[in-house]
């Protein structure tokens, strides 16, 4: 069950011929394989084109009806050996995933496929997840293109582009036997546009007709002599037929070609960013009606060697606009221009950053700087643009203030999150028995490293974060590290690449299997353990099995986190016990989120129909509170927050907690395992009470009236 | 291709038509999507082509996140008979409108350069939801809020701030829905508040809630500029007025003390005739008169009439006084007062129940605290009765307060106030505030600067259990270095400095290295 639904969106996948499709990029993207006629579809999750696979899901009955097969697949190695199926056959098939950590998950199946070569159309749409929004280290899949001759599409980020590009995608790779990238960046993924949709298709060769008459081709298999022959063909035939295919459909596009004697390539997703660049610039209007020669490359690799000397003869001066690092496109422009003896200079990282995000600052930047090189005349200096123009600050300013008073605010565990309390019973049992090396993993979980909990030291990839304490097994000491591994990362290799290995190489260390039920941090897609049940998954499968099954002995399971004291128990256990071994705790509760997202319906049902129900809140006496805030250095969560003493006397804020909470009971929990203080109190709200509550409550609330009416006799002579 | 651009020497840099621009500054979970999506909706339906992006990814989980949407006429761009370029990001000065859904956000937004006085109308929320840490900080972290409203009218074409969150509960909505309205309430979109609406209706969840929570946004930010409510709360210190069994010590403060010392003082009077009773306030007056008399003696010889020793001296010694053990803990979650706190709190409707539960785990220490010194004493020595109150006491008890055998326990409890004053903590405190209170004494004539900081030193003992025990441990460190520290020269900020450190670490180290230092 994932965070978001479709299911009202993915009606517009239905639409027939010339009808106006209005949505998101990643919702376009899904109509345009239906458009295209594909029979499978798989990927992995992982922001940004984790709605993509949502809405997949959500799909799945239109997808069912056109013959479609759509897999979650196990892992990005998965999903790009599921395109093994376009290898013998004319099926069109696409995965996605996450780039560029899915790309390095899905390199040896990637290189595989692209080495023997496809017969049916192979689309791999991969989510850049680069600049402001990523999650992960800030590199290029442009050179796992490059590297293996996948054919590169970076189309301009509006709607009609982007469902071109997978249509003309699965074109290119019939036409060159290639398999072709579709890279789509984070802001592309969730653009809101429109387009003009055509009518779906159900592929004339389907699956059942490949299963039923099937075919192989030994050529195609990457073993001696045959992998030899694969370099050849890729540069004897292959190259050539994608450059055809490229020239003779105009994928890539010029604007304005012959207005200047200077110009700019760009790659596609940088268009908009461009064009606004030139807008603020003076040198183009809002329609992209431009003054200065433009070339888009909606295809980034190959470049297109004669399209390049077209566009830069006749002219002095060209700027290269490039996202990222490195410049592989600068470096092969200046090849192309120099073998055909072209005068043309190029400009790139020169007036643009060698690093970092493209932001639409940087542009009109780098951009003002070249035309100031080339073509000083053409810019109107009086009218320029706030962002280029040097910042202005008097006494008077208030940013220098600002920005001392502005804090980061990253990301981090939610109200009642279950991964809370594990980390707190790891700080807690600390305290008794030292620091020890803590190896993070990638999910929710990673949040450890930052404040409040400040645990872990490094994080090597998606389910390695037992792997990445490998090196930390020697017998000449008796502490041990400890591993954090989610559940999203156990199954996706965790289990082979941590547990087995683990196992097999006689370690003594811990490993923390986080099992809150859903991949949550790529927006609660289920996984083999997850409890809910799935129409067309199988789930519901025990972790702590698989992990028997493969040698572990010591295996402990928790099954609710927000027991501190109980996951301390198993902690201290684990890191002192003399049993020798791999260690695994299975902390097990669900993603908050989603329960919420599940109980919220269900509760307000409840109360409607007039059923009793009790919600659960926590609380914090600011009487008794003394300001320190511990309880929320050992927390972090977003509903203990802070609030201006009431006390007179006292100037440290102190601790509360806000209508947001959702009861998990850490507070309480935190409160009693570290006996931190007594403020903390859990308010029981009953609504709907039944006659046999109200009862009581009568009873009780009378008699305790009375001893309270004593307290206030006496306060009444003390506060006026 | 037929440009229609005139020549750039005579043109403005911007050529009309252009897109408006938008920039929405939330935190992840806050419905910053909602709102672009109300926009894009209430534009498409008013003759707009709207484009609106995000990069929410990870920061989804409680992080900073910004969306970003662009409005362009629909009918500029029939007549050009092409679609507009709209951008997918903001240019730092080319914002009309930006919103921000909390107070530091807004900071922020003026950090990215995102909003400017030509033409930026800035709407923000000026509730604040502190960041980690400012949370987490053992003293007060907080930012200085006010700035933040400052730097806003310094930066923006038109600020308009109000505490559109609590506008939004108020209304039992959420901030999205008041900030819509605020939006409507700018004049800053071509639309009239009926197209705003429907984009609410056709969205169709929480119709009339968001409805009632947009008319209040709108209403809130029509008035914003003239409403001195809009700006933060400042923190007043003001203790309600003393009752009949305290006048005569009022009359007394009124008589002797300094006024600017009256506030703190009053306060503290009430405090500790509520913690023990009105006998007990006088001993606390009359602990102050010795210090007053040299706060006396040193504003006439010096001219000056500062009484900050005196204030602060007295504010830390009624804390001191009325430190937090059991009794006065079981004294606080009695109170109707608090039963009544707790049910505004949570929000009871009527026809509702309440019960409150108290999560409680004394140590050892505490039990014995509450005791008579020698058995007190006695307890802590022997490790039998540690073991036995250990073992009895593993877990930490959940006790219903509105229960009536619950309410009854902690009624006990609060009753031994009579015999606290014989009790082990009472006479270990009474003696280290004794202690405390020589040093200012002997500090007052000799440095009055560092007799301020010590008499602000308390500050550091705070909580309960193990928070208690590093607070206490600390400000005995700070006390130990004086007699060093007064060898040095600014000795005040010296302390002050290593009352930071104590302050920066919650396990003691960051002191014990500052404080190597003054080691004699």
């Amino acid at each position: 069950m994932a965070e978001r639904f479709f299911k009202k969106e993915v009606q517009q996948l239905y639409l027939g011929d010339g009808r106006e499709f209005r949505g998101e990029g990643i919702l376009a993207v899904t109509k345009a394989l239906l458009q295209s006629g594909i029979s499978y579809v798989a990927g992995y999750q992982g922001a940004p084109i984790s709605h993509l696979m949502d809405v997949l899901t959500d799909a799945n009955d239109i997808l069912m009806e056109l013959g479609v097969h759509f897999e979650h697949s196990a892992s990005e190695a998965t999903a790009a050996a599921t395109l093994a199926a376009s290898v013998n056959y004319p099926l069109r098939g696409a995965v996605t995933f996450k780039s560029t950590v899915g790309t390095n998950v899905a390199s040896d199946a990637l290189a595989n496929l692209a080495s023997g070569g496809v017969t049916g159309g192979a689309l791999i749409i991969v989510g850049e997840d680069y600049g402001e929004g990523s999650s992960i280290m800030q590199e290029r899949s442009h050179a796992f293109a490059m590297k293996s001759q996948i054919w590169l599409l970076d189309p301009r980020p509006n709607l009609p582009s982007i469902v071109q590009a997978v249509e003309q995608g699965f074109a290119l790779s019939e036409a060159s036997n290639s398999p072709v990238m579709l890279e789509l960046r984070i802001r592309a993924c969730h653009v809101h546009g429109r387009f003009t949709a055509k009518d779906n298709i159900r592929p004339k060769f389907t699956l059942k007709d490949a299963m039923e008459n099937p075919v192989r081709d030994a050529s195609r298999v990457v073993l001696p002599p045959g992998s030899f022959l694969h370099e050849h063909e890729k540069i004897q035939k292959r190259w050539p037929a994608a450059v055809k295919y490229i020239r003779e459909n105009q994928l890539n596009e010029f604007f304005a070609e012959n207005a200047q004697d200077f110009g700019i390539i760009l790659q596609g997703g940088m268009y908009n960013t461009t064009i606004r660049a030139l807008e603020l610039l003076g040198l183009s209007n809002a329609f992209g009606e431009t003054d200065v020669p433009l070339y888009v490359l909606n295809v980034t690799y190959p470049l297109i060697d004669e399209e390049v000397v077209r566009f830069c003869s006749g002219k002095r001066a060209v700027l290269i606009i490039e996202e990222g690092q490195p410049d592989f496109i600068e470096q092969n422009l200046n090849s192309i221009l120099r073998k055909a003896g072209e005068t043309a200079k190029i400009h790139g990282k020169d007036v643009l950053p060698m690093a970092g995000e493209y932001t639409a600052a940087a542009i009109t930047k780098g951009i003002l700087k070249f035309v100031e090189q080339v073509a000083p005349a053409m810019i109107n200096h009086p009218h320029l643009p706030t962002v280029v123009k040097p910042l202005a600050t008097g006494p008077s300013d208030p940013l220098p203030i600002v920005q001392s008073q502005v804090q980061p605010r990253p990301p981090s565990f939610c109200t009642g999150c279950p991964e809370r309390p594990i980390f707190t019973a790891l700080k807690l049992v600390e305290k008794e028995i030292g620091p020890h090396h803590v190896a993070s993993d990638i999910g929710c979980h990673l949040f450890s490293i930052l404040p409040p909990f400040n645990l872990g030291a490094h994080t090597m990839g998606y389910g390695l974060g037992w792997a990445s304490a490998a090196a930390f097994n020697t017998p000449e000491t008796s502490k041990r590290t400890i591993s954090f591994m989610g559940d999203g990362g156990f199954w996706h290799n965790g289990l082979t690449s941590g547990v087995g290995n683990a196992v097999f190489n006689q370690t003594d260390s811990v490993l923390v299997v986080v099992d809150n039920s859903y991949t949550a941090a790529t927006g609660g897609q289920d996984i083999l353990s997850s409890k809910a049940s799935n129409p067309i998954r199988t789930t519901r499968l025990s972790i702590a099995d698989a992990v028997r099954g493969v040698g572990v002995k010591w295996v402990k399971t928790i099954s609710r986190t927000y027991d501190v004291d109980a996951v301390r128990e198993v902690f201290r256990e684990a890191l002192t016990t003399k049993e020798k071994g791999p260690k695994v705790i299975v902390a097990q509760s669900e993603c908050a989120l989603n329960e919420q997202r599940r109980l919220k319906p269900l509760v307000k049902k409840q109360l409607d129909e007039g059923q009793r129900v009790v919600r659960e809140r926590f609380g914090v006496d600011p009487e008794t509170c003394t300001g320190d805030h511990s309880c929320i250095r050992l927390s972090g969560c977003p509903s203990l927050t802070i609030q201006p003493n009431p006390d007179p006397l006292r100037k440290d804020p102190v601790a509360t907690v806000v209508d947001s909470c959702i009861g998990c009971g850490v507070c309480g929990e935190v409160a009693h395992a570290a006996r931190l203080c007594p403020s903390f109190f859990r308010a029981d709200i009953v609504s709907n009470p039944s006659a046999w509550d109200r009862f009581k409550a009568r009873i009780r609330n009378g008699l305790i009236a009375i001893m309270q009416r004593r307290i206030h006799r006496r306060l009444a002579q003390i506060t006026g | 291709m037929a440009t229609t651009l005139s020549h750039p020497e005579t043109a403005p840099a911007y050529t009309a038509p252009r897109a408006i621009t938008i920039a929405i500054l939330a935190m992840g979970g806050e419905g910053g999507g909602v709102l672009a999506d109300w926009i894009v909706d209430l534009a498409e339906n008013s003759g707009y082509l709207a484009q609106t992006t995000s990069v929410p990814g990870v920061a989804q989980r409680t992080g900073s996140t910004i969306y970003y949407v662009e409005l362009f006429p629909a009918d500029a761009a029939a007549k050009a008979g092409k679609d507009p370029v709209l951008a997918l990001m903001p240019v730092p000065g080319e914002v009309d409108i930006v919103i921000a859904s909390e107070l530091m956000e807004a900071g922020r937004a003026i950090t990215r350069g995102l909003v400017t006085p030509d033409r930026t109308t800035f709407i923000a929320s000026t509730n604040r939801v502190y960041s980690m840490t400012e949370k987490i900080a053992m003293g007060d972290g907080r930012v200085d809020a006010e700035s933040f409203v400052r730097a806003g009218k310094a930066a923006a074409s038109k600020f308009i701030y109000q505490d559109f969150s609590r506008i939004a509960e108020e209304s039992r909505s959420v901030i999205s829905a008041t900030l819509f309205g605020a939006l409507a309430g700018s004049g800053r979109l071509p639309f009239h508040r009926g197209q705003f609406e429907l984009a609410i209706r056709s969205s169709g969840i929480s119709v009339e809630s968001s409805l009632k929570a947009f008319n209040a946004g709108l209403e809130a930010a029509t008035q914003a500029e003239t409403s001195p409510a809009a700006a933060p709360q400042a923190e007043s210190l003001s203790a309600p007025a003393p009752g009949r069994a305290l006048q005569s010590l009022a009359a007394e403060i009124s008589r002797n003390f300094p006024a600017a010392s009256h506030a703190v003082l009053l306060a503290a009077i009430q405090r500790l005739a509520d913690y023990q009773d009105v006998a007990y306030a006088s001993e606390f007056l009359k602990k102050l008169e010795p210090i007053l008399l040299l706060e006396t003696q040193r504003q006439k010889t010096s001219g000056d009439n500062d009484s900050r020793v005196l204030t602060e001296t007295a504010r830390y010694l009624a804390l001191w006084m009325s430190y937090e053990d059991a009794i006065r803990v079981a004294d606080l979650k009695i109170r109707r007062t608090r039963f009544d706190r707790v049910q505004s709190d949570v929000r009871m409707k009527p026809g509702q129940l309440l019960q409150i539960r108290e999560f409680l785990h004394p140590r050892v220490e505490e039990f014995a605290d509450i005791m008579p010194a020698g058995l007190g004493a006695w307890m802590l020595r022997t490790q039998w009765t540690r073991n036995l109150i250990n073992r009895l006491n593993r877990k930490g008890k959940v006790l219903q307060t509105t229960s009536l055998s619950g309410f009854l326990q902690l009624y006990l409890v609060a009753g031994l106030r009579r015999w606290r004053k014989g009790s082990l903590r009472f006479r270990r405190e009474t003696a280290r505030m004794d202690r405390w209170l020589a040093i200012i004494r002997e500090l007052i004539p000799a440095d009055y600067a560092f007799a301020a900081e010590v008499a602000e030193s308390p500050r550091l003992v705070k909580g309960y259990g193990d928070t208690y025990a590093l607070g206490s441990r600390n400000f005995d460190l700070l006390m130990g270095a004086v007699p060093e520290l007064r060898k040095r020269e600014n000795p005040a900020t010296a302390l002050k400095r290593l009352r930071d450190a104590a302050w920066s670490d919650d396990t003691g180290k960051a002191l014990d290295d500052a404080i190597l230092e003054f080691k004699p």
